[in-house]
C-alpha cells in the first residue's frame, strides 16, 4: 500500500530539510520525499493540517525495559506501547534485568518480545562484564552478533579503569560504543539527592555532582588512549559537561545525553511542594540551578548530543516508602516530546532542527541504526508533532505499567499527533484526530 | 498551629513563642505534689518509635501522662522493618484505630511526612533521620530563655557533628527565626555543604566560642560514623572537645547546653558537662514541659487554660 502524506512542514536536519514536502510511502519504506508529488492511482493521500509537523522518527537510546525479571514495574510490550504513545519509533534498552542481558540469550529473548508487540522498534543493549559485576568482560561479540547496538554496565559505572580500557579496545572490532553510567562509587556512597543545600537541609545524604565528572574523566582520558567511542549516560553535573567538551576539544571519541529532568528541574523539588516526594529521586539526582542551565546551555551551543529519558519505571509500593529506601528513577517516554517542545523550542531556546537533531539523528548516529533521517529507501519510521497542542500530563493513564513522574499535573504546550513505525500507524492522538 | 509539627519550619516566631509560655505553665504542673492534669483526657497518643531512645520516649510519655492521655508505646526495631510491613502499612493500620496523635522517632529523614501524608491524626516529629527534631530545638530555646533575657541577638555556638545532627537542624531554624546568631563549628569532613545558606556562620571552633552567649555541644554519633570523619576520638577531643579552657573564652555567664546522650571526654570534659556553666539536666527536665505544650496545643488548646 501506497500512503502520501501531503503538504505537512518536515524537519529532516540530516538531509537539511525544514519545510514544505510530500511524502510517499511505499509499504514500509519512504519511497519518495518532494514538492507537489503526484499520487498514483489507488495511493491514499494524507492532507497534512497546518501546524504539525513530521520528523524522522524519535529514537530514546536509554530506557529500562525491565524484562526479563521486573515484569511488575513494566514489561517489553507495554514499554514500546509507553513509547510509541510518546513519539518514539524506536528505544534501546539498558541491560540491567533480571537476569542481566550479558549473552545471546537474553538478548534474543528481548527481541522476540519487541517482534511480539510490534509496536516501536526495540535495540538492545549488552552488558560490558558477566553479570554487571565489572570482573569479566561478557562476550561482546555474540552480543553484537544478537542485535546489541551498544554495551553498558548501567546502573553503575565499569567498575575498573582497565575493564573500561579493554571494552573501550574491544568494542572497536564491532564499532560500538561504551554507554556509561559515570559514578565515582566511593563519592556517591550512599547518596540518596545531589550534595547541597537543600539535601543538607532535609538530612539527606548527599552525592557530589564530583562523583559523576570524576568517573567521566577517567573514562574520556581512556577513550582518547584507545581510540574507543565512549558515550556518557544521563548526564547531570555542569563539571561532567565540562570534561565532555575538553574530551570533544582532544578529538576523543566521547558523545553524551542528557534527561529532561536533569535541564527542567532542580533539587529544590525535593523540598517542595511535597517534602521528600520519592518521584523526584533519581540517579543522578536533580541537581542544582547551575547544572541545570548548564544542562540548557550545553544544549544550546552543541556540546550535547542527545536528549534521552532514562525512562525508569518502578512499581507505585516500591516508591510507596521513606526516601531513603526507595528506587531511584522515573518515568520518561510520555513526558518528553511536551517538555522539550515547551521548555526548548517553545522557549525559543534551540530550532526545531536543533531538537531532531538531538531526539533523532544523533541517537541514530551515535548507535548506528538505520532511523535518523528521512531518506528515500529508508524504513518509514516518522514522528508527527502537534507543537502546539496543549497537553496536561496525567501519571494514571499513562501506558506505562509504572506511575512514577515528578511532572503529574503540568500543562504543555506541544505533543505528539501521531507515530509511524515501518509505515505503519502504531500510535494516532485523539486529541489531534489525524486521518492517518 | 499546623496540624502536625514536622520541622521548625512549620511554625512562626509568634508561634515559637506561644509553645514556649505554654511550657512555662506546664512546668509549673510538673512542680506538684500531684502532677496530672485532666487536659487530654479521652485522648490518645501512639509514640511510634522506630529507633531506640530512652530520654525523648521517656519525656514524651511522662509528658503525655501528666496530660492526661491515653498512651501506647510502639517499638519497632529496625531488624523487622526489612521483612516486615511498610511504614505506610503500619500507619494505615494504626490510622484505623483511630489516634489523636502519632509520635514518631524514624531512621530516615522524612518519614515524618510520609506519616503526614496518610494520617488524619496529628503526627509530632520525635527525629527523623538526620533532619530534624523540634521538640529539641524548643525545649533548648526554653532553657536558654530561663537563662537570657532574650534570645533575640544572642551569640549561639554549636560545635560537633553537624553533618549527622537533626539537633542541630531544627536548632539552626529555631535560633535564626528568633534573632540569634548562630556560629557552627566541627571537622570540616562533617560541615554539611551549603549550610551556611540557611543563615549560620561556620567558624573555628575558638572564634565561634569566643564570647559566646551560649555553647551547645553535640553528640559525635559514632553509630552513624560510616567513614572516616576524622582520624580518632582522641585527636577529636584535642581540636573540637569543650575543655574548661575553652569555655574560658566564652562570656563569662555563658550556659553549656547538650541535648544527650553524652560522650564524656569525647566532644565534652566532664569538668565542663558537671560544671556551674551546665545546664544539661535542666533541658533534660524542661524537655517534659515543652512536650506537654507541644502535645496541649496541637490537640487544640490554648495557652491560658492550660493548667487550669
Amino acid at each position: 500500500m501506497k500512503r502520501l502524506l501531503k503538504g505537512g512542514r518536515v524537519v529532516d536536519p540530516a538531509n537539511g530539510r525544514d519545510g514544505v514536502f510530500d511524502i510517499l510511502i511505499d509499504g514500509d519504506r519512504i519511497a519518495k520525499v518532494g514538492v507537489n508529488l503526484q499520487a498514483e492511482e489507488g495511493t491514499v493521500v494524507v492532507s497534512m493540517p497546518s501546524g504539525l509537523v513530521i520528523t524522522p522518527g524519535l529514537i530514546d537510546m536509554h530506557v529500562h525495559l525491565r524484562e526479563p525479571g521486573q515484569e511488575h514495574k513494566e514489561t517489553v510490550a507495554t514499554g514500546v506501547l509507553s513509547a510509541v504513545t510518546g513519539g518514539f519509533t524506536a528505544v534501546a534498552c539498558m541491560p540491567n534485568t533480571s537476569p542481566v542481558n550479558d549473552n545471546a540469550g537474553v538478548t534474543q529473548f528481548i527481541l522476540k518480545k519487541a517482534a511480539d508487540a510490534n509496536l516501536a522498534r526495540v535495540y538492545p543493549i549488552g552488558a560490558v562484564s558477566i553479570g554487571q559485576k565489572g570482573d569479566q568482560m561478557a562476550e561482546l561479540g555474540e552480543l553484537k552478533e544478537a542485535g546489541c547496538v551498544a554495551v553498558t554496565d548501567d546502573g553503575h559505572p565499569v567498575r575498573t579503569a582497565l575493564l573500561m580500557r579493554r571494552a573501550l579496545e574491544y568494542t572497536r572490532m564491532f564499532d560500538m560504543p561504551v554507554i556509561e553510567h559515570c559514578e565515582d562509587p566511593t563519592l556517591k556512597g550512599d547518596g540518596v539527592a545531589h550534595e547541597g543545600m537543600v539535601a543538607s537541609k532535609l538530612g539527606l545524604r548527599g552525592i557530589p555532582g564530583e562523583a559523576e565528572s570524576i568517573m567521566a574523566q577517567r573514562d574520556i582520558a581512556l577513550a582518547e588512549m584507545t581510540g574507543g567511542r565512549v558515550h556518557i549516560a544521563h548526564m547531570s553535573a555542569r563539571q561532567t559537561l565540562d570534561a565532555v567538551r575538553y574530551g570533544k576539544s582532544r578529538g576523543a571519541n566521547v558523545t553524551c545525553e542528557v534527561a529532561p529532568h536533569h535541564f527542567i528541574l532542580t533539587d529544590a523539588l525535593l523540598a517542595a511542594p511535597v517534602p521528600y516526594d520519592t518521584n523526584t529521586k533519581m540517579n543522578p539526582p536533580l541537581r542544582e540551578a547551575a547544572d541545570r542551565d548548564a544542562m540548557l546551555q550545553g544544549i544550546v551551543d552543541g556540546s550535547v548530543d542527545v536528549i534521552a529519558t532514562d525512562h525508569a519505571p518502578h512499581h507505585y509500593d516500591e516508591k510507596h516508602v521513606e526516601f531513603d529506601r526507595a528506587p531511584f528513577g522515573i518515568t520518561g517516554l510520555e513526558t518528553c516530546v511536551p517538555l522539550c517542545l515547551d521548555r526548548l523550542v517553545h522557549s525559543g531556546l534551540i530550532s526545531f532542527s536543533r531538537l531532531i537533531e538531538l531526539l533523532s539523528v544523533n541517537p541514530a548516529r551515535i548507535l548506528r541504526l538505520p532511523g535518523g533521517s528521512i531518506t528515500e529507501g529508508a524504513p518509514a519510521d516518522l514522528t508527527i508533532l502537534a507543537p502546539d497542542l496543549h497537553v496536561k500530563v496525567e501519571a494514571k493513564t499513562m501506558k506505562s505499567k509504572s506511575k512514577n513522574t515528578p511532572f503529574d499535573g503540568w500543562e504543555l504546550r506541544g505533543g505528539v499527533a501521531a507515530t509511524i513505525v515501518g509505515g505503519r500507524t502504531v500510535y494516532n492522538n485523539a486529541a489531534v484526530n489525524l486521518a492517518i | 498551629m499546623k496540624k502536625d509539627l514536622l520541622s521548625i519550619d512549620d511554625l512562626s516566631a509568634d508561634e515559637i513563642y506561644r509553645v514556649l509560655d505554654t511550657a512555662e505553665a506546664m512546668r509549673e504542673i510538673g512542680e506538684r505534689p500531684i502532677k496530672k492534669v485532666p487536659t487530654l483526657r479521652g485522648k490518645t497518643v501512639v509514640n511510634l518509635f522506630y529507633e531506640p531512645s530512652t530520654r525523648t520516649r521517656t519525656s514524651f510519655e511522662i509528658a503525655e501522662k501528666r496530660l492526661s492521655a491515653d498512651t501506647l508505646n510502639i517499638a519497632v526495631q529496625a531488624s523487622s522493618v526489612q521483612k516486615g510491613e511498610t511504614l505506610a502499612d503500619t500507619a494505615m493500620n494504626i490510622e484505623a484505630m483511630s489516634p489523636d496523635m502519632i509520635v514518631i522517632r524514624h531512621s530516615s529523614s522524612g518519614a515524618c511526612n510520609l506519616l503526614s501524608r496518610i494520617c488524619k491524626s496529628r503526627i509530632i516529629n520525635a527525629g527523623d533521620g538526620l533532619h530534624e527534631h523540634p521538640t529539641q530545638a524548643l525545649l533548648d530555646a526554653f532553657t536558654i530563655k530561663q537563662h537570657k533575657p532574650s534570645i533575640e541577638g544572642l551569640k549561639v555556638a554549636i560545635v560537633g557533628d553537624l553533618l549527622h545532627s537533626r539537633v542541630l537542624r531544627s536548632n539552626v531554624l529555631l535560633l535564626t527565626k528568633l534573632g540569634a546568631h548562630v556560629f557552627v563549628s566541627g571537622p570540616p569532613t562533617l560541615v554539611p555543604r551549603g549550610i551556611e545558606q540557611l543563615g549560620v556562620t561556620v567558624a573555628t571552633v575558638d572564634d565561634a566560642v569566643r564570647d559566646a552567649d551560649v555553647v551547645m555541644m553535640l553528640r559525635i554519633q559514632q553509630e552513624r560514623m560510616q567513614g572516616a570523619f576524622f582520624p580518632s576520638l582522641r585527636e577529636y577531643y584535642n581540636l573540637f572537645g569543650m575543655t574548661t579552657e575553652r569555655v574560658s573564652r566564652a562570656k563569662p555567664d555563658v550556659i553549656i547546653m547538650h541535648p544527650g546522650p553524652m560522650n564524656r571526654g569525647v566532644e565534652i570534659a566532664s569538668e565542663v558537662a558537671d560544671g556551674p556553666y551546665s545546664v544539661i539536666l535542666e533541658q533534660v527536665a524542661n524537655g517534659v514541659a515543652v512536650r506537654m505544650a507541644v502535645l496541649y496545643l496541637l490537640a487544640g488548646g490554648v495557652e491560658n487554660e492550660a493548667a487550669a
